[in-house]
């Protein structure tokens, strides 16, 4: 990775649920303008680790770092913390008692405290470069998946954060709705947003991420440019998850 | 007092003629006593329900936990011995308690309010309870992952939509309690039925003066349960939505070309 500030540092992360550990030793560093993509099979830990991230888990062990800050021990208030690292969900969890706009404004109003003008603004500006402001009027019940998903999109980046989190934004949507979620999150990435996304999608991660973590069993098993891990992985749990995958 | 016609409909003219006017303020104070003690019940209801449901976790100062142990246990021996006795006794215990202990006689209409609220209160906060746990724990997730606090989550989130599940448990309580305001006659209070009783006294006349009542009654419970169901279709929205074409920002066909890269 570059030289860039660091934003995130997640050093010896573990998460346990009673006895069953899903995370151990998890170490991640996410620097200004990384799009990073997190790989592995269903109940690898992959959706875990980042929601101990957002803490909507409580991780168990180990340290989270904000700028240097550790958030665990209670250094940065949750709220400000979540306001700056932003979250989209494979359930899209579109607030239903909102039109489009709503959901994009309600953040910047009792959040950032911004006024009614310039939320409607930069919500306006977001819902566009998703291709969603027409929709403004539109309640989530009467929206397809890939809109919904585009609308989360919106809204999180409405709250302007450092670092985007996606939790497997694609694996509610039919075919045709993943590619146009994914173009969104393609031109995001080309737009410099910094970018932790766990997916399924290994053609997007291929082309988008700049690096790739794989996870196999709770743990980091191999990680490195797309280039390393998909062309020639070096861990032979990688080829064959790999493998498995291409053969569908 | 003049004298009671015979006929069954000529004695009903001859009532609405002489005591319509009572009847009808019966009935108004029935329906005042069913609206302030639903919407006062239900005000109770949301703040117990929303206690209830404060999530506790282990990382919570001890303090914190024993204090929130203490409120619910105080709230749940509320909602039992409330939903567990019926309204009439609890009007007679309350009233005639009061009296005996406080040296103090309620108003008419403060024992009313206060006596349908509490009670209806009871009842409320497990629907709200309910209807809180009726919400799909991602629209929480969504508005913790923007940085909204447990209380700003409730406000904006999650309480609007429960109270869109409730709203027919909350139409539920207030036909009960225009019926049920009936049993505070015990307690003197001059609503429909305790209205028609004196005048059925009077004249001992009963199925015509019933037949009035039981006709208001009716009227009334119909009048709200319709009214409720209508606004219960216009919180839900509008079925369609216009497209915001006329924006400029918007466009309608697909997605927006990103103009290359930003700062």
């Amino acid at each position: 990775m570059d030289n860039n500030e660091t934003i995130l540092a997640v050093n010896h992360l573990s998460k346990r649920f009673g006895e069953n550990t899903v995370l151990r030793d998890i170490n991640c560093r996410v620097s200004t303008g990384d799009v990073i993509c997190v790989i592995g099979a269903s109940g690898s830990g992959k959706s875990t680790m980042l929601r101990c991230i957002n803490l909507l888990e409580t991780p168990t062990g180990g340290e989270i770092l904000f700028h240097g800050t550790d958030i665990l021990s209670g250094g940065l208030s949750l709220s400000a913390y979540r306001a700056k690292v932003g979250m989209v969900f494979q359930s899209f969890n579109l607030f239903s008692n909102m039109n489009v706009l709503d959901n994009c404004m309600v953040g910047m109003r009792r959040v950032l405290k911004l006024d009614k003008g310039t939320a409607k603004e930069k919500a306006l500006f977001y819902l566009s470069k998703v291709g969603m402001s027409p929709y403004i009027n539109a309640r989530p019940r009467q929206l397809s998946g890939g809109q919904k998903q585009r609308v989360a999109i919106a809204r999180a980046l409405a709250m302007e954060p450092e670092i985007l989190l996606f939790d497997e934004p694609t694996s509610a949507l039919d075919p045709q709705m993943v590619g146009e979620v994914l173009n969104v999150m393609k031109a995001l990435a080309d737009d410099g947003m910094t970018m932790l996304i766990v997916t399924h999608e290994m053609a997007f991660a291929r082309d988008v991420a700049r690096h790739v973590i794989y996870m196999d069993k709770g743990v980091v098993c191999e990680e490195g440019p797309p280039e390393q891990i998909f062309v020639s992985p070096k861990k032979q749990e990688t080829k064959d998850f790999l493998s498995r995958f291409i053969r569908g | 007092m003049s004298s009671l016609p015979a006929g069954f409909w000529n004695r009903i003219l001859f009532l609405l003629q002489n005591y319509g006017f009572s009847l009808l303020k019966g009935a108004g104070t029935s329906l005042l006593i069913a609206f302030v003690g639903t919407l006062i019940g239900c005000v109770i209801g949301f703040i117990v329900g929303i206690i209830q449901t404060i999530p506790v976790q282990k990382s919570d100062s001890f303090a914190k936990r024993a204090l929130l142990k203490a409120v619910n246990l105080i709230l749940a021996v509320y909602v039992e011995v409330f939903r567990g006795t019926p309204m009439m006794v609890q009007a007679m215990f309350i009233f005639y308690g009061i009296a005996y202990l406080l040296h103090y006689v309620m108003g008419m209409w403060f024992a009313a309010f206060f006596i349908v609220s509490i009670n209806t209160g009871a009842y409320m906060a497990e629907t709200v309870r309910g209807g809180i746990l009726s919400i799909d724990a991602g629209q929480t997730e969504g508005a913790k992952a923007i940085g909204m606090n447990h209380l700003q989550t409730m406000l904006y989130v999650i309480l609007p939509q429960a109270l869109r599940n409730i709203m027919p448990q909350i139409g539920n309580n207030l036909i009960i309690n225009i019926k049920d305001s009936c049993v505070l006659s015990v307690i003197c209070v001059v609503e429909l039925f305790f209205a028609s009783k004196s005048i059925s006294g009077t004249y001992y006349i009963f199925f015509e003066v019933f037949t009035l009542a039981m006709a208001m009654y009716l009227i009334m419970t119909v009048f709200f349960s319709r009214l409720l169901r209508w606004f219960e279709k216009k919180m839900d929205g509008a079925d369609s939505y216009d497209l915001a074409t006329t924006d400029t920002l918007a466009h309608t066909s697909g997605m927006l070309n990103y103009p290359g890269k930003r700062g």
